[in-house]
């Protein structure tokens, strides 16, 4: 499958993405490794968990539960809960990619929110691919470096929300999820996600809110578009040829 | 359980996830109904974290702080259609400069 190639304003417009989403998500790397030092991890499982479990929300959550005298079960149950909605990602991302073998391992271990996001963000299949594995290694680099500068020095350099960092990632996913909002039906999907997390929020364990919001997802592929050009916006899979 | 074997079940277990949404035959997703719902997930789960990471407290109850401040002026930017670094910056020092001045 051969495509276009990537003009360079393009280019340098999805690279610019990748790593400014690197460098926000990556700062949080710091928390973590300052975190999981602090929670009683050494230095060597920190790592490990930045290298090989690699999704920032479940490795929290591994910390905050052995730091609370969970049992090492809880905290592989939350964790998990919480990587799922990788794998749902992965059903999108993997007809987005196209990977086999050892790229298919490497896709894997790199799909999480960000990658995803940019990904999905882009129109053009050449685009999407070059965002999942701009944003995925420069969030892989930035994380791992950066929770091994936490672990070691701690919070040294200060609370990341000292200066707004958990506003950054919503921002960004808010920008990267814009372009795509101007189909209504994914407007619609968007708008009834949120508000299913937010109602499920307060009642239901970690990670579960977002996973019910699904259903959203679900509903609006299950009823007929509304109208045929809706398809188009919807469905990005890389066969579709960009609009002309 | 150690704290070893916490850390590389719970590793094992967050790869295989992700591994699972690649080996499902493209045959399955294929389907106009699986298509479209595979497209929208992203979209879902995606405006569900937004929403969790902006109104939520820690114990999972709803609040409103700097973050959300943060986030409707990135809204106001997007609207403008202000380039993304520009609105991940001004959100950002909109929720840190809030906090400096005690509010959230």
């Amino acid at each position: 499958m051969h495509q276009p190639p990537l003009a360079d304003r393009r280019r340098t417009e999805v690279l610019r993405q990748c790593l400014s989403v690197g460098v926000a998500t990556g700062a949080y790397g710091i928390s973590f490794g300052a975190l999981s030092v602090a929670d009683g991890l050494d230095l060597w499982q920190t790592m490990a968990l930045s290298a090989l479990l690699f999704s920032g929300a479940s490795q929290f959550a591994v910390v905050g539960v052995v730091a609370a005298g969970g049992s090492g079960a809880a905290a592989v149950a939350t964790s998990t809960l919480l990587g799922m909605r990788n794998g749902l990602y992965g059903l999108q991302m993997s007809k987005l990619l196209g990977v086999r073998g050892l790229r298919r391992v490497a896709a894997a271990q790199l799909t999480i929110d960000e990658s995803t996001a940019v990904a999905v963000a882009q129109p053009e299949p050449s685009a999407q691919r070059l965002g999942f594995w701009g944003t995925g290694l420069a969030v892989f680099v930035m994380w791992n470096l950066m929770t091994i500068l936490g672990a070691v020095v701690g919070n040294a350099l200060g609370d990341p929300k000292r200066f707004g960092l958990d506003a950054a990632a919503p921002a960004a996913f808010c920008a990267l999820l814009w372009p795509r909002l101007k189909s209504g039906d994914a407007a619609a999907v968007a708008a009834v996600a949120a508000v299913i997390a937010l109602v499920a929020a307060p009642h239901a364990p970690v990670g579960i809110p977002v996973l019910v919001a699904a259903l959203a997802a679900i509903v609006a592929g299950l009823l007929p578009s509304r109208r045929r050009e809706d398809l188009g916006d919807a469905d990005t899979s890389p066969e579709d040829e960009a609009p002309g | 359980m150690t704290l070893w074997s916490t850390v590389l079940l719970a590793s094992g277990l967050a790869f295989s996830l992700k591994f699972l949404g690649y080996v499902v035959p493209h045959r399955v997703l294929d389907g106009a109904v699986v298509s479209r719902v595979s497209a929208m997930l992203p979209v879902a789960l995606l405006s569900a974290l937004v929403a969790v990471q902006t109104f939520t407290a820690n114990g999972g109850g709803l609040t409103l702080d700097a973050r959300a401040a943060g986030i409707a002026i990135a809204v106001s930017a997007l609207l403008l259609r202000a380039p993304f670094l520009v609105v991940v910056i001004l959100a950002a020092a909109t929720t840190g400069t809030l906090r400096a001045l005690g509010w959230g």
